[in-house]
């Protein structure tokens, strides 16, 4: 989670930090220390909850889970158990057939991250490293009613543009705030119950989580297929080799005597503030999604792409508050701007662009003062000039914004770059007439039938030019001398 | 008169009167020690020189210039907590427990921190991992636990006040056997935050004193909701002094029949009867009550307070600190480090408790002991609806000799029979002095009040010492 904090301390949770810098006596587990919940924490596990239609719990508790490992100061990692903070939700993905498909949701409950071991190559010892511990989680648990590896990455993907949405997580699975433990079965077609249950873990990447389910898939048949039989088992996804393998089989499994934490008091979680939670809680996808299609009349493709992250749609409609159309706005949104948004390695957060400098450039088309592609070059000049202001040489490191924030209009780059579109009639029909004399064999075919040429002599105009050339006007003055 | 035999209210107005120096006070008291900790050996560790600085540097505040000792299961920062195990032996917290930490703003001095039963797990202080301590009144005989360094520091004079834990009767049982005044305050109603937890619902730290006075006096000081702990009550803090008028008519004490069981030392019942009637004397209607759970209580109490120890002892790792085994791999290395850092009775109730809690016996025994728990509550709600307090001997006999037990852990529980009902139940209760044996040894009379009403049992236990002058006895040593 997002939290600023750690589950049950005040220690930061940032990514990244020197060992050990994030700790005190309470979340490396010295003896005495206690443990008190953080409200964020608790706030964000609710707000998930209402996003993903859960009933909330308004009497929860924590437990203990009990197993030994290095990573775990205390020896047990605080958890839930029996009774989470969320329950009996659902989320809509998008389905393979087209429409929709509903996956439910047993279960949210809230825990606290272990930290990381190191294992040193030069000695004979492993090192531990505390900062991840006590990092507060949500564990999403879901139905058995996802039914193929191209279902389950919609559906991570789904949770993960929600959990964003809502500001819960960052939902970046490299770094690790987003994982995924899938747990596989197969069964006859046509046969009622389920099969036996294999868990795969150490999936981290959405590409991962199809390739890891789709080979445990295929293992599961052929196994069947042989005469073989499974067993329950949680299996490891190697990354490399692409396959799982078995880590441990459930007469391995830890018995992890859970029982309620005696340190906490049971969760009660007053109807009013969940409420108020639920009237905090942002324009969730689907629904934002529904309404680009039907106020903007955006079709579903730009819809789906513009509402898969919030700050997106936020940005989107901006633009079009601002005079830009909606059509106009998403077709630059999802090519220029996300180009060189990729480029530079930013989220649209972080666009040196905002959207009125867009509307001041779609407006320099409209009165016809530029012409497209001169548009896309003035948006790149100015993406280049703003992203140089506000960011140092590197591309990575934020300066501080120069304050007030004066930003590029796009009148000044197009005065500076001369790039002025030439519409005057007079002026072009020379140039047209000095393309055409220089070319008569290309005349002559064009009027024996050969119409495809007409691009070859805008191409001339325009190279002559340098692209200046107002495209409407030279097709007209081409037209015109040509059918004569 | 030697000023280490002072309780806290005496040794306070002959500071405030300016008659005498904190200095002087803790000079007393640390001659007090080189004079007898030999034979009785309640400190694990004597802080002499932090001691010297609290003292110079004491002003104001309630306790300022009074030595404290503290049990050796609640953090001190850079002083060393051992909780009386080799495996924190080398254990400096980095960390002031809360209740600590109130002393110092009081202006406490800490003459050292008290030897106690191993992780407080223990009825004799037999189990420490360093050695015993002995029973002032009788050095063949053990203090009683685990509370049993604070309880015999106070007795013998080695300090003026002392705090304790209580899980299952960690303070009014020494303090019974050792001839002091002991208090178990409601769950919740003193942080946590600081104390090694040994079983985390049933852990309760109150002070171990030599009179009923200067335990409300210490109870104004470490009583109180903190933040740091999410199990301490946002509730109210009286001033406890205040509720000791010394007027009990018309209160009503009940006595349980399930205390006066066969098997019990005559000598022990008889003495408490008499001060249950010298109650009645004072002007208190007692009356007849039932706990009818309380067969079950020793049980339950084994299976739920081993079950949490289980899980609160697994830090112990040899990872982060205290003792670490030199070993070649994981596993040898905690089992090694745990193997020669705990001590027997430990791992008899890690067992018990991993026992208890494994898939497959949980709900035999923990959920069925939880159910017993709140069974036992109710009995003490509805016994409390007709009457203020209740009162019972504080243990079934007087101090046993040492090595007696040891040898029958089942026994050594038995100890604790009348004292474990009221951790299940979470009330408040005191232990006092009320008599002594044939042979010399001191008897407890125990006072239970209701969830957060320290005052009433206060009151009646500060009536009773009025009129008596079994707290003004001290061991010949």
């Amino acid at each position: 989670m997002l939290t600023e904090t750690k589950i049950f301390c005040g220690c930061p949770t940032a990514f990244g930090a020197e060992p050990n810098t994030q700790t005190c006596p309470v979340c490396i587990g010295m003896p005495g220390v206690l443990p008190v919940l953080n409200r964020r924490a608790l706030e964000f596990a609710i707000r998930t909850g209402l996003a993903t239609n859960c009933a909330i719990s308004t009497y929860s508790r924590f437990a203990r889970k009990n197993y030994f490992y290095p990573d775990l100061p205390k020896g047990y990692q605080i958890s839930q158990y029996e009774l989470p903070i969320c329950e009996h939700g659902w989320v809509d993905i998008a389905s393979e057939e087209g429409g929709h498909k509903r996956v439910g949701i047993t279960r949210i409950h809230m825990e606290e991250d272990a930290g990381k071991n190191i294992h040193e190559e030069k000695g004979p010892y492993s090192l531990v490293d505390f900062n991840r511990t006590g990092v507060p989680l949500m564990e999403i648990v879901s139905e058995p009613d996802i039914r193929t590896p191209a279902e389950a990455v919609e559906y991570m993907k789904k949770l993960r543009t929600i959990l964003r949405y809502l500001g819960v997580c960052d939902g970046n699975m490299e770094q690790g705030s987003l994982r995924c433990d899938a747990n596989v079965s197969v069964r006859e077609a046509g046969s009622a119950g389920m099969g036996v249950k294999v868990e795969v873990k150490n999936i981290n990447s959405f590409k991962f989580v199809e390739r890891a389910l789709a080979y445990e898939i295929k293992r599961q048949v052929k196994t069947l297929e042989e005469g073989g039989a499974l067993v329950q088992e949680t299996r490891l996804f190697d990354t490399q080799a692409g396959v799982t393998q078995s880590m441990r089989t459930k007469e391995e499994a830890h018995d992890y005597r859970y029982f309620p934490d005696p340190d906490l008091v049971p969760l009660v979680v007053d109807e009013k503030w969940i409420e108020e939670i639920r009237a905090s809680l942002p324009e969730l996808p689907d629904i934002k999604f529904k309404r680009f299609v039907k106020d903007y009349g955006l079709p579903e493709q730009d819809a789906a792409m513009l509402t898969e992250e919030r700050a997106m749609a936020d940005w989107f409609e901006e633009a079009v508050k601002a005079g830009a159309t909606p059509k106009a706005a998403s077709n630059w949104m999802m090519g220029e701007l996300l180009r060189l948004l990729n480029k530079k390695n930013l989220s649209i957060e972080k666009s040196p662009i905002d959207p009125k400098q867009l509307v001041d450039i779609l407006k320099e088309i409209e009165n016809g003062t530029i012409n497209r592609t001169q548009a896309k070059e003035v948006f790149e000049e100015m993406f280049n000039r703003e992203f140089h202001r506000i960011y140092d040489t590197s591309g990575r490191i934020e300066v501080t914004l120069p304050a007030p924030k004066v930003a590029m209009t796009a009148r000044q780059i197009i005065k500076e770059k001369g790039l002025v579109q030439i519409s005057d009639a007079g002026e072009l029909e020379k140039t047209v007439d000095e393309v055409l004399s220089a070319s008569p064999d290309e005349v002559n075919r064009f009027k024996g039938g050969e119409e495809k040429l007409m691009g070859f002599f805008v191409g001339q105009v325009m190279k002559i030019t340098r692209g200046k050339a107002n495209p409407k006007l030279v097709n007209e003055l081409l037209g015109k001398k040509l059918s004569t | 008169m030697e000023l280490c035999r002072l309780g806290i209210a005496e040794t306070r107005a002959l500071i405030d009167k300016g008659e005498v120096s904190p200095g002087e006070v803790l000079a007393s008291v640390l001659g007090r020690i080189d004079a007898v900790e030999d034979r009785v050996r309640a400190y694990v560790t004597v802080t002499r020189e932090r001691a010297g600085e609290m003292a110079r540097e004491s002003r104001g505040g309630p306790l300022s210039g009074i030595p404290i000792a503290v049990k050796d299961n609640m953090c001190t920062k850079g002083t060393p907590t051992t909780c009386s195990s080799k495996i924190l032996e080398n254990f400096v917290p980095p960390y002031e427990s809360t209740v600590t930490s109130r002393l110092l703003e009081a202006g406490y001095v800490l003459p050292g921190k008290t030897n106690l039963d191993e992780f407080a797990m223990g009825s004799s202080t037999e189990n420490s991992g360093f050695f015993p301590t002995s029973n002032p009144w009788d050095l063949e005989r053990i203090p009683g636990g685990s509370s049993g360094g604070s309880a015999a520091a106070v007795a013998a004079d080695e300090c003026i006040a002392a705090l304790g834990s209580d899980t299952g009767g960690s303070i009014r049982q020494p303090a019974a056997l050792c001839g002091v005044v002991g208090l178990k305050p409601t769950y919740g109603r003193v942080s946590r935050y600081g104390l090694i937890a040994f079983a985390s619902s049933f852990d309760q730290i109150g002070p171990i004193t030599k009179t009923v006075k200067d335990a409300a006096a210490l109870m104004n000081v470490i009583a109180g909701h903190d933040p740091l702990d999410s199990t301490s009550a946002p509730v109210e803090v009286p001033d406890f002094t205040a509720a000791l008028s010394g007027d009990i008519k018309g209160m009503k004490i009940g006595v349980p029949k399930e205390y006066f069981i066969e098997g019990m030392d005559p000598e022990v019942e008889s003495t408490v009867r008499e001060a249950i009637k010298a109650l009645e004397g004072l002007g208190a209607k007692v009356l007849d009550v039932t706990l009818p759970h309380t067969d079950y209580s020793v049980a339950a109490y084994y299976i739920l307070a081993t079950s949490e120890a289980s899980s609160n002892l697994a830090r112990y790792d040899g990872v982060k600190y205290g003792l670490r085994a030199r070993a070649k791999e994981l596993l040898q290395m905690y089992t090694e480090t745990r193997a020669g850092g705990f001590g027997a009775e430990v791992k008899r109730r890690i067992m018990l408790g991993t026992f208890a809690l494994s898939s497959g016996y949980y709900d035999a025994y923990y959920l069925n002991a939880q159910k017993v728990r709140t069974l036992i509550k109710q009995d003490f709600d509805e016994a409390f609806k007709k009457v203020d307090v209740i009162a019972t001997p504080t243990t079934p006999e007087a101090a046993f000799k040492k090595g007696e037990k040891t040898g029958d852990p089942l026994k050594m529980y038995l100890s604790d029979i009348f004292t474990n009902s009221v951790n299940l139940a979470g009330v408040p209760a005191i232990s006092i002095p009320c008599g002594f044996t044939g042979g010399g040894l001191p008897v407890g009379l125990q006072i239970i009040g209701r969830h957060f009403d320290e005052e009433n049992v206060l009151k009646v236990a500060d009536a009773y010492e009025r009129a008596t002058d079994w707290h003004k006895k001290r061991p010949k040593l």
